[in-house]
């Protein structure tokens, strides 16, 4: 699910005039806030029916696709970003979209949930449970994710695949939480946002 | 508000010259209007149609049982607003509903044209259809939209006249024909040129009918219309009778259905023109067509596309409009695209479905609402 704060987030990092691809775009509102704010072109992406009528609602170019069908309608470097906000955990194969993503953009924008946080291991080590959380609400038997990581998990899988990190922003809405990010990241940090080239 | 529908003959007092180098001096071109043009003439929708389509799109003569062929989605409050727009459907040069074409007498000999009215290509319909809007007065499209072969009248006419479209909704369309879909409207037209009656395409002179050819094609058409699971659920293997009958009879449903769709197309449709808007189906090729040119067209063309497709047609299956789709994103243009779940198959296009409405609503409401 997406949340204003992280969406606002990835739009300071988008230039004016530039030409973006919003990936699992739901509602359109990255790409209309970008439009209205930043006079930036491009495309939403979704594959969910419901949410391209809410996006044309909204006014943005959307295109109805299944991400995990890869992205060959689109061409070599035609997008200034790729952006994937807090959808990666329900992509198939993550190393091959993301590969793509630094194929038709120069820079890419990942957002995920930290499934480090505390209160995800506060869930499963005390509780016993599948962690829920309010980005990811779901029961384990109901769940569209199917690949969640850490913070850790993923700088990892980025080094692995040689994808360069040149930004990143730890964030969460709690004042305590933000208070000890900057010390324990994966611990504290509810959403990470990465920039890659 | 009513739906204001009006019919009329535009008398097209101008020559023209098709793709295949033929002149026709003068034309008719019969259409259909609903709703209301606008002071600035800023509302105005044109409607291209199908293959067995033609003017009649909405609304209902007294006399009819069955209003026209797109009712469910044009009128007031309906996805195509006539309370909000203009709405311009012509039935098509060469048709055989009211505009000059094969069933219509050439004026020199005083005999029906018959096969020697020339072939007829989407692009030329464009151009028949610019005579149209010049006639009516209408400076600009707000929409060209079609579906099927309409569809790729809408495609053509972003490429023939970019500035003249301010969007564009192309459905279930493609944008030239594969092998198969070729084949097809071949054992089409053998089997209209291979009937009896058919006298070489004279028959309208010769007081015949090449009715069994003709029902033949439409039947075959049909089947291609229709998906495996909308057969199954529709008909399924269901008995006319109680039991099977041992002879060539029609035993099943879908063979009682089929015969009876063959025989009320002849009723109202002529095989000369379903051998020229199938030819004209199978010569559709713009992006060949406009070759180095489409470059520069495109790069005229602002419009906002919208591209349909239902996921049970297999005649123009979803893959064909990504290709519409894809060649105007290479050429950065507004496009969206919404793959509308269906078990209708081709035909869905003319069905209602909620999703569909919906995309064509959110769509058009966009432009039609300050």
């Amino acid at each position: 699910m997406r949340i204003r704060v992280d969406l606002e987030l990835i739009s300071s990092w988008i230039e004016e005039n530039s030409k973006v691809l919003d990936l699992g775009c739901g509602d359109g509102s990255l790409m209309k806030m970008l439009k209205e704010q930043k006079n930036v072109t491009g495309y939403g992406v979704d594959y969910d029916i419901s949410q391209i009528k809410l996006s044309l609602d909204n006014k943005i170019n959307v295109i109805q696709l299944d991400l995990n069908d890869g992205l060959d309608d689109f061409k070599n470097d035609t997008f200034d970003y790729v952006v994937l906000a807090q959808s990666l955990q329900e992509i198939k194969n993550p190393e091959k979209l993301l590969k793509e993503m630094l194929r038709i953009g120069k820079e890419v924008i990942i957002s995920f949930p930290n499934m480090g946080h505390w209160s995800s291991r506060y869930q499963l080590f005390v509780g016993g449970r599948m962690p829920v959380t309010s980005e990811l609400p779901y029961a384990w038997h109901n769940t569209p994710n199917i690949h969640l990581c850490t913070i850790y998990d993923f700088e990892n899988f980025c080094k692995e695949n040689n994808f360069t990190i040149s930004k990143s922003s730890i964030t969460s809405r709690s004042f305590f939480d933000n208070i000890m990010i900057k010390a324990l990241p994966n611990f504290f940090g509810r959403v990470a946002l990465f920039r890659i080239n | 508000m009513s739906l204001n529908l009006k019919t009329a003959i535009a008398k097209i007092e101008h020559s023209i010259e098709l793709t295949s180098g033929a002149v026709l001096q003068t034309f008719e071109l019969k259409y259909e209007t609903y709703g209301n043009l606008n002071e600035d003439k800023s509302n105005a929708v044109l409607i291209c149609h199908a293959l067995s389509g033609n003017h009649h799109a909405a609304g209902k003569y007294d006399k009819d049982d069955k209003p026209g062929w797109w009712d469910n989605m044009i009128g007031p409050g309906k996805p195509i607003d006539t309370n909000k727009s203009y709405v311009v459907c012509l039935n098509n040069l060469g048709g055989c509903h009211g505009s000059t074409g094969p069933n219509t007498k050439d004026k020199k000999t005083g005999k029906y044209f018959g096969i020697k009215f020339p072939i007829v290509t989407v692009s030329d319909w464009v151009n028949t259809q610019k005579f149209l809007m010049d006639y009516l007065q209408i400076p600009k499209w707000s929409f060209v939209i079609g579906g099927s072969l309409g569809g790729m009248q809408a495609l053509q006419w972003s490429f023939q006249y970019p500035t003249l479209v301010e969007n564009c909704i192309i459905i279930a369309a493609a944008p030239k024909l594969t092998a198969q879909n070729i084949a097809f409207n071949e054992v089409a037209r053998q089997a209209i040129m291979k009937d009896p009656n058919w006298c070489e395409g004279d028959y309208l002179n010769q007081n015949k009918i090449p009715d069994k050819g003709l029902s033949l094609a439409r039947m075959l058409g049909h089947i291609t219309y229709l998906s495996d699971d909308s057969m199954k659920k529709k008909f399924g293997r269901d008995l006319r009778e109680t039991e099977l009958k041992f002879n060539y009879d029609v035993d099943f449903e879908i063979e009682s259905y089929l015969r009876y769709q063959g025989e009320k197309f002849v009723s109202n449709f002529d095989a000369n023109t379903y051998l020229l808007m199938t030819k004209s189906l199978d010569y559709f090729d713009p992006i060949k067509d406009f070759g180095d040119e489409l470059k520069t067209r495109l790069a005229e063309n602002k419009s906002s596309f919208l591209v349909v497709s239902f996921t049970s047609d297999w005649r123009f299956p979803p893959k064909r409009s990504r290709e519409i789709v894809e060649l105007l994103l290479d050429h950065k243009k507004n496009v969206s695209y919404a793959e509308i779940k269906s078990n209708g198959g081709h035909d869905a296009f003319l069905m209602e479905n909620e999703d569909y409405f919906d995309v064509m609503k959110n769509f058009i409401m966009r432009s039609t609402c300050a």
